[in-house]
C-alpha cells in the first residue's frame, strides 16, 4: 500500500524537516477515525450484524414476531435440505447458469468485432448496451408483453411460420424464458467491459501478427482471449453467484409461480410470507456459503493483481 | 497492402464476413428493440384499437395520444414516486460520496493502529452479497425504528457499498501526496486538507460514483418493496410494479408507464454515454 509505504521511517539519518512535517495529524490517534466512525458504525450495522445475526437465526425456530424463540440446532438446515422444493430452486438456478455462459459467449462475440473497424460502431455499442440501463420493474413489464399469448414474440414466431407457445405459462419452458430475459438484460455490460480489455490489448501485437499472417480467428485465439482472460474469468466467477441470486425478473414477471421459484424467491416467501424467519435464515446461510465457495475459488484461481488490471 | 491497413479494416477482402458480421449486429439490435418497441407502439393506442387490433406490434392511429401517459402518470401515482426516488437519490448519493471519501482519506492519509483491521472489515462486507442477508437486515432496520420511512433505503444505500470505497480508494492515490504536505506547511488541519484539496481533486471519481450509483438506485426493487410497504412511499420502481393489479389487462397502460420510467434512463445515457461507459467498467471490475 502506498501510504504505509511512504510513511517507513528511515532509520539511518535523522529526520528532516520535510519529514517531521510529513504527518502532523498522526500525534492525534484519533484523527482517522473521526473520518471512519459513521462509515463504519453503517457498515457493521448492514452487513456484519446483519450476517451474525442471521447465522444465529438459523439456529432457532423463530417466526420474526414473537420475543421468544427456541434453539433448534440443526433441525432448520435439515429441515431444507429434505424439502422436495429445494432440489427445484438449484436446477431453476442452472437455467440462468445456462444463459449467463451464452451471455459471455455472444458478449465476447460482439466486443471482438466491434473492436475492429465497424461503421456505426458506437450506435451499435449503445443499443447493445442501453437494456443494463433499464429498470427491472419495467423490463419485466416489456417482456410480460412480448411473452404474452398472441403477444410480440408469438407474432415474429408466426412470420417465421414456427408454432406460439406458451412461453411462461409452460413449466418446461418458463425458465428458459426468464434466462433469456437475463441475458437480453445483462449482454450489454459483459460486451463493454469485454470491449474495454480488448481495447487495451497495445495494436503492435495485432500488426505483428498480421506481418505473420495470422487471420481473424488466430488472432481473436492468441490475442484476444489471452489478453482479455482475467476479466473473462471473473465474468464467469459472477455468473455462477449471479445465478445462484437470481431475484428480480422472476419475481416481476411470474411471482415464482409455475416451476420459476429461485433461492432467494422462496427464502423471502418463507421468511416474510410464511413467517419462518428461522428456516429462511438458514436457506440464506446456505446461500452465502456457496456464494463466499465461489468467491474462494476464484481468488485462489485468479491472482489478484490481474484482476485489476482489466 | 500494408501490415497497418489491414489491422484497420480487417474485413477487407471478406465479403461474406462483412455481410454475416453486419447481419448479426442487426440481429442483436432488433432483439433489443423490437420488445421496446412493442411497448411504444402499444402506450400510443386506445382501448378500443387495443380490442379491434390485438397484435402487439400495430401501429396507432394517432401518434400523438398522449390519454395512456396522463393516466398513468396520475391514476399510477408516478409523480410522488418520482419525488420519493429524487429525495431517496439526493441522500444516498450524498451520504455515499462522503463516507466514499472520508473512508479513502482516513485509510489512504494516515497510518494507525487498527487499520488491517479496518481493511479487513471492508474487504469481508464486500464479499457478502447484500441479496442474502435481508432477511436479517430486515430486523436491524426494524430495530431502528426506520422501518417504512423514506431512510430506510437511504440509510441501506450508503452504509453498504463497497463498490464506491473502492473507486475513491483506488483515485486518492493517484493523488500526490506532496499536495497535502504543502497545505499542511501552510497550517491545515487535516479537515481543511479533506475538504479543499483532496474532494475537489476526487471529482472524476465522485463522478463514477454518482452516474453507477445513481443508475443502480433508480433501478433497484428489492428494497423499497422490502422496505417501504406503503402506497405513500412508492418509488419508481414499486409504483410501477404496482400497476399489476389496477390496470390488469389494460396494457396500453402499463406499457405507457414502462415507457415513462424507461425515458429518463435513456435521456441519461445519451447524455453521459463516455461516463456512464468507463463507470461501469471501473464499478464492475472492483
Amino acid at each position: 500500500m502506498s501510504a504505509s509505504h511512504l510513511a517507513r521511517p528511515r532509520p539511518v539519518r535523522p529526520r528532516t524537516e520535510a519529514e517531521q512535517r510529513r504527518r502532523p495529524d498522526q500525534r492525534r490517534w484519533w484523527t482517522p477515525w473521526v473520518y471512519l466512525a459513521v462509515p463504519l458504525v453503517l457498515l457493521v450495522a448492514f452487513t456484519h450484524v446483519p450476517a451474525v445475526s442471521m447465522f444465529v437465526y438459523s439456529l432457532t425456530d423463530w417466526d420474526g414476531l414473537s420475543p421468544t424463540r427456541n434453539f433448534v440446532g440443526a433441525g432448520n438446515y435439515l429441515d431444507l435440505f429434505t424439502r422436495p422444493k429445494m432440489l427445484q430452486v438449484f436446477v431453476v438456478s442452472l437455467f440462468y447458469l445456462a444463459g449467463a455462459a451464452i451471455q459471455i459467449v455472444v458478449a465476447l462475440y460482439f466486443a471482438t468485432i466491434l473492436s475492429f473497424n465497424t461503421r456505426f460502431r458506437n450506435v451499435f455499442k449503445g443499443v447493445l448496451f442501453f437494456p443494463y440501463l433499464i429498470n427491472g420493474v419495467a423490463i419485466g413489464f416489456v417482456f410480460l408483453y412480448f411473452f404474452q399469448p398472441g403477444g410480440t414474440l408469438d407474432t415474429v414466431v408466426r412470420l417465421f411460420g414456427l408454432e406460439p407457445h406458451l412461453w411462461l405459462g409452460d413449466p418446461d419452458l418458463v425458465n428458459t424464458s426468464l434466462a433469456g430475459v437475463s441475458v437480453w438484460r445483462f449482454m450489454g455490460l459483459n460486451m463493454v467491459l469485454f470491449l474495454g480489455a480488448i481495447q487495451s490489448i497495445p495494436p503492435q501485437l495485432y500488426e505483428a501478427a498480421s506481418l505473420d499472417g495470422a487471420n481473424r480467428w488466430q488472432q481473436f485465439r492468441h490475442i484476444i482471449v489471452p489478453g482479455i482472460k482475467p476479466i473473462i474469468s471473473l465474468s464467469a466467477i459472477l455468473a455462477i453467484s449471479g445465478a445462484l441470486s437470481v431475484f428480480e425478473i422472476p419475481f416481476i414477471m411470474t411471482g415464482g409461480s409455475n416451476n420459476s421459484e429461485t433461492f432467494v424467491i422462496q427464502t423471502i416467501k418463507l421468511a416474510f410470507n410464511f413467517n419462518k424467519v428461522g428456516l429462511a435464515s438458514a436457506a440464506a446461510v446456505v446461500l452465502l456459503a456457496v456464494v463466499l465457495l465461489v468467491t474462494w475459488v476464484q481468488r485462489r484461481l485468479i491472482p489478484e493483481e490481474r484482476v485489476e488490471l482489466s | 497492402m500494408t501490415a497497418a491497413h489491414r489491422r484497420l479494416s480487417p474485413s477487407s477482402g471478406h465479403g461474406v464476413l462483412t455481410v454475416l458480421k453486419y447481419a448479426s449486429l442487426l440481429l442483436a439490435s432488433a432483439v433489443v428493440v423490437v420488445p421496446l418497441l412493442a411497448i411504444i407502439l402499444t402506450s400510443l393506442r386506445t382501448p378500443g384499437e387495443m380490442t379491434t387490433d390485438p397484435s402487439p406490434l400495430s401501429a396507432p392511429a394517432n401518434w400523438f395520444n398522449w390519454e395512456n401517459f396522463q393516466i398513468a402518470f396520475a391514476e399510477g401515482h408516478l409523480l410522488r414516486a418520482l419525488g420519493n426516488t429524487t429525495f431517496i437519490l439526493f441522500f444516498s448519493l450524498l451520504g455515499t460520496v462522503f463516507i466514499g471519501s472520508m473512508t479513502a482519506y482516513a485509510v489512504d492519509r494516515f497510518r494507525f493502529r487498527g487499520k488491517k483491521v479496518v481493511m479487513t472489515l471492508f474487504l469481508v462486507a464486500a464479499l457478502v452479497p447484500g441479496v442474502t442477508t435481508q432477511v436479517a437486515t430486515y430486523q436491524v432496520v426494524n430495530g431502528l425504528g426506520v422501518m417504512n420511512t423514506l431512510w430506510a433505503p437511504v440509510l441501506l444505500y450508503m452504509g453498504t457499498d463497497i463498490v464506491s470505497i473502492y473507486i475513491f480508494l483506488q483515485f486518492i492515490r493517484s493523488i500526490p501526496i506532496s499536495l497535502d504536505e504543502a497545505a499542511r506547511m501552510d497550517g491545515a488541519r487535516s479537515l481543511t486538507v479533506y475538504w479543499r484539496i483532496i474532494l475537489p481533486l476526487l471529482r472524476p471519481a465522485i463522478a463514477t460514483v454518482v452516474i453507477v450509483k445513481g443508475v443502480a438506485i433508480y433501478n433497484d426493487f428489492y428494497i423499497p418493496f422490502l422496505y417501504m410497504p406503503s402506497e405513500g412511499l412508492g418509488t419508481i420502481s414499486t409504483a410501477l410494479f404496482r400497476f399489476k393489479g389496477p390496470f390488469g389487462a389494460h396494457w396500453e397502460v402499463i406499457s405507457a408507464g414502462a415507457a415513462l420510467v424507461i425515458l429518463p434512463s435513456l435521456v441519461v445515457f445519451l447524455a453521459l454515454q463516455r461516463f456512464i461507459y468507463n463507470g461501469f467498467a471501473a464499478g464492475a471490475t472492483k
